[in-house]
């Protein structure tokens, strides 16, 4: 049986549907991945899988038991870390993992290899207030007393928000090193870079699943013609993009901007000619600089692309 | 585990910055100042003189006012506009008028009329400063009347005098009425707010949250979070009969065991009422509001400051919800009376009836949001 069973899910807090049937499964020793915008839903489905919020129909199942009645047993067995840093701020370091592994009848000694990776970074700081720590060695202490007590499987809801680039890469590495030694892991984050890292993803709007797939899966199977778009004028060029007939859609994207051409009117001829129309209408707009190329879509795009 | 999170919550208390200094200076200010500033004996009156009549009744009159000690002259007047200037000015808060031929009237026609007029801004000072001043009058109109009468015919005037006699507090000290009563406020303090508060906090923080997803049980919890302010609220108590001993000589009359014994009660009740709150409040703002307005409605309505007794009758209905009202009753009989358990009944069943709705609801409450 999979560690987590999610079946037709939902919750409402007052007027706002914020998750609208959601299914899945995740394997065990698998890093799935919950990828979508703030407000999407991942926090409230975070919230209701680690027994905190009981869900208005659907069922969850952890490890097999069922999330509302078997509560206590899955709070024996999952580690959890919310979106917030949630540690005693005025406990140092050593002292929170302390904290965490008592409660869960444990020693820091008996699970020292799950975290020895990581503390052994936070090692210098342990008599550090974790209050007074960096953003970075905030989530790497919140793993550690995540996983302290040797959980099953770990929740980690939004762990890399507000985290500096290398420390987001350090904090995947160290997924991936968890991910091997079996914990199953499911993760959320609203960076759509970030969803190459995991297993498997699940794409997130409006309390809904939009897709669940392998990140290159998803990537495979968008199979509209995209292109990027560059000239010396990026936002009027977004505005005129948006105005030429047979470009579906276009999005600022860092620094081009993506646009998805429509196959099907009578306009479109091939990749080739349509492409020198586009660069012909755009030089009579008056942009210089135009450089358009046929790129592979990105998870981003494909999110894009599937909540429209 | 309950032993480790009671360990984790004292280290918590001694290493925040703010808390065990107000535990300690809290109930040292609360006894040692609180009763000396909020004195309702009032001394100092200014008092504006009108005296249109120089005779020597008059002065004899004034000369009589001002040996009281209640009063100071602050302004002779010729006229009363000038009297009433002094007054608008804050100068003087009563005007005593003697009228022209005051003592000449009082002679021939054995009555003459004096004015007394009052800034009653301040209620206390005006009423109290009238009562004063009418009684220090009417203590000269008897002598006048004796040694008038006297020259006359040795007819012996009915007199009646009104000997009081004050029931255990015989100098009507006001820090002896005051002190138990305070020792209340200073309990519910420690062992009503600063649960609830450090409760919010761990919600505001996002632990409590972090906690709920542990094998904890919500009971060992919240008891970890009551369990050092019961013992921080009989340290601060123990410290205050202390206070009440050597500086004001208080010692209770009755047991100190049925002070304990109450005390206990009313801590169990006022942590619930604490527990309340935090389950409502969601953040700190919300529940220092929320206390804010309990706590000064309770106090009120304590007979704290105001005696219940003088309340209108519809105060003196909503007066027996509030808690403190009962344990200030107890604490004052205790220490005045000797009030043993047997005279404390009524006290004893509201404050087991308060701790049982109070812990009751803060259940109840919290497993709605569980």
């Amino acid at each position: 049986m999979n560690p987590i069973i999610v079946s037709d899910v939902y919750k409402k807090y007052g007027k706002v549907q914020a998750l609208e049937g959601v299914s899945f499964e995740v394997e065990k020793g698998e890093i799935f991945g919950i990828i979508g915008p703030d407000g999407a839903g991942k926090t409230t489905l975070f919230r209701i899988l680690t027994t905190l919020l009981i869900p208005d129909s659907g069922e969850a199942l952890i490890d097999g038991h069922h999330v509302v009645n078997h509560y206590k047993t899955i709070r024996n067995m999952v580690g959890y870390m919310p979106g917030r840093f949630s540690l005693y701020q005025d406990l140092s370091v050593e002292e929170n993992l302390k904290v965490f592994a008592t409660i869960f009848d444990t020693t820091i000694q008996e699970n020292y290899h799950l975290i020895k990776d990581i503390y052994q970074q936070l090692e210098p700081f342990k008599t550090r207030r974790a209050g007074a720590l960096s953003g970075g060695m905030k989530q790497k202490l919140a793993l550690c007393c995540a996983l302290i007590h040797k959980p099953a499987i770990l929740f980690l809801d939004e762990p890399t928000t507000g985290v500096d680039p290398v420390s987001r890469k350090e904090f995947w590495e160290m997924l991936k090193k968890l991910r091997d030694q079996g914990i199953t892991i499911l993760v959320s984050t609203p960076y759509m870079d970030e969803a190459s890292m995991c297993d498997r993803i699940a794409l997130i709007q409006g309390g809904n699943f939009l897709k669940i797939e392998t990140p290159t899966n998803i990537r495979e199977q968008f199979k509209k013609i995209l292109w990027s778009v560059q000239s010396s004028r990026m936002f009027p060029l977004l505005k005129d993009l948006r105005k030429y007939h047979i470009v579906k859609t276009s999005f600022a994207f860092g620094d081009t901007h993506h646009v998805t051409i429509d196959q099907s009117g009578e306009d479109y001829v091939s990749d080739q000619l349509t492409m020198d129309y586009l660069r012909r209408y755009l030089e009579d707009k008056g942009h210089t600089e135009i450089m358009i190329q046929p790129i592979k879509a990105t998870i981003e795009d494909c999110f894009m692309e599937l909540s429209h | 585990m309950l032993r480790y999170l009671l360990e984790k919550e004292f280290k918590q208390f001694f290493r925040n910055p703010f808390l065990p200094r107000l535990v300690v200076i809290f109930p040292l200010t609360a006894l040692l100042i609180f009763p000396l500033a909020a004195n309702f004996d009032i001394e100092n009156i200014n008092l504006s003189v009108v005296d249109q009549d120089k005779s020597p009744f008059s002065k004899s009159l004034v000369q009589k006012i001002q040996a009281s000690g209640y009063f100071r002259i602050s302004n002779v007047s010729s006229n009363f506009q000038q009297a009433l200037a002094s007054v608008e000015s804050d100068e003087s808060d009563i005007i005593l008028e003697i009228p022209p031929n005051f003592e000449k009237n009082l002679v021939r026609e054995m009555r003459a009329s004096l004015m007394i007029s009052a800034n009653a801004v301040n209620g206390v000072k005006g009423g109290l400063g009238t009562a004063y001043l009418s009684g220090i009058i009417s203590d000269f109109n008897t002598n006048i009347r004796m040694q008038l009468t006297q020259n006359y015919n040795r007819l012996k005037v009915p007199n009646l005098e009104i000997l009081p006699l004050y029931k255990y507090n015989p100098q009507l000290l006001y820090e002896v009425f005051m002190v138990p009563a305070l020792m209340v406020m200073v309990l519910a303090m420690v062992c009503g707010f600063l649960p609830a508060l450090n409760i919010v906090n761990e919600k505001e923080q996002g632990t409590l949250e972090q906690m709920n997803v542990t094998p904890v049980s919500k009971f060992t919890l919240i008891l970890s979070k009551l369990l050092p302010y019961w013992v921080f609220g009989y340290v601060v108590l123990t410290v205050c009969i202390g206070v009440a001993l050597f500086v004001w000589g208080l010692l209770p009359l009755g047991n100190l065991a049925v002070i304990y014994l109450f005390v206990t009660l009313f801590v169990l009740g006022f942590s619930g009422f604490g527990l309340v709150v935090s389950n409502y409040a969601a953040n700190t703002q919300q529940a220092m509001f929320m206390i804010f307005f309990f706590v000064l409605s309770f106090i009120f309505l304590s007979g704290l400051y105001t005696p219940v007794a003088n309340m209108p009758d519809w105060a003196q209905l909503i007066s027996n919800i509030s808690p403190l009202k009962y344990i200030i009753e107890v604490l004052r009989m205790v220490y005045l009376k000797g009030s043993g358990v047997q005279d404390l009944l009524p006290q004893l069943v509201a404050l087991v009836g308060f701790a049982t709705f109070f812990n009751g609801w803060a259940v109840l409450s919290y497993r709605k949001r569980g």
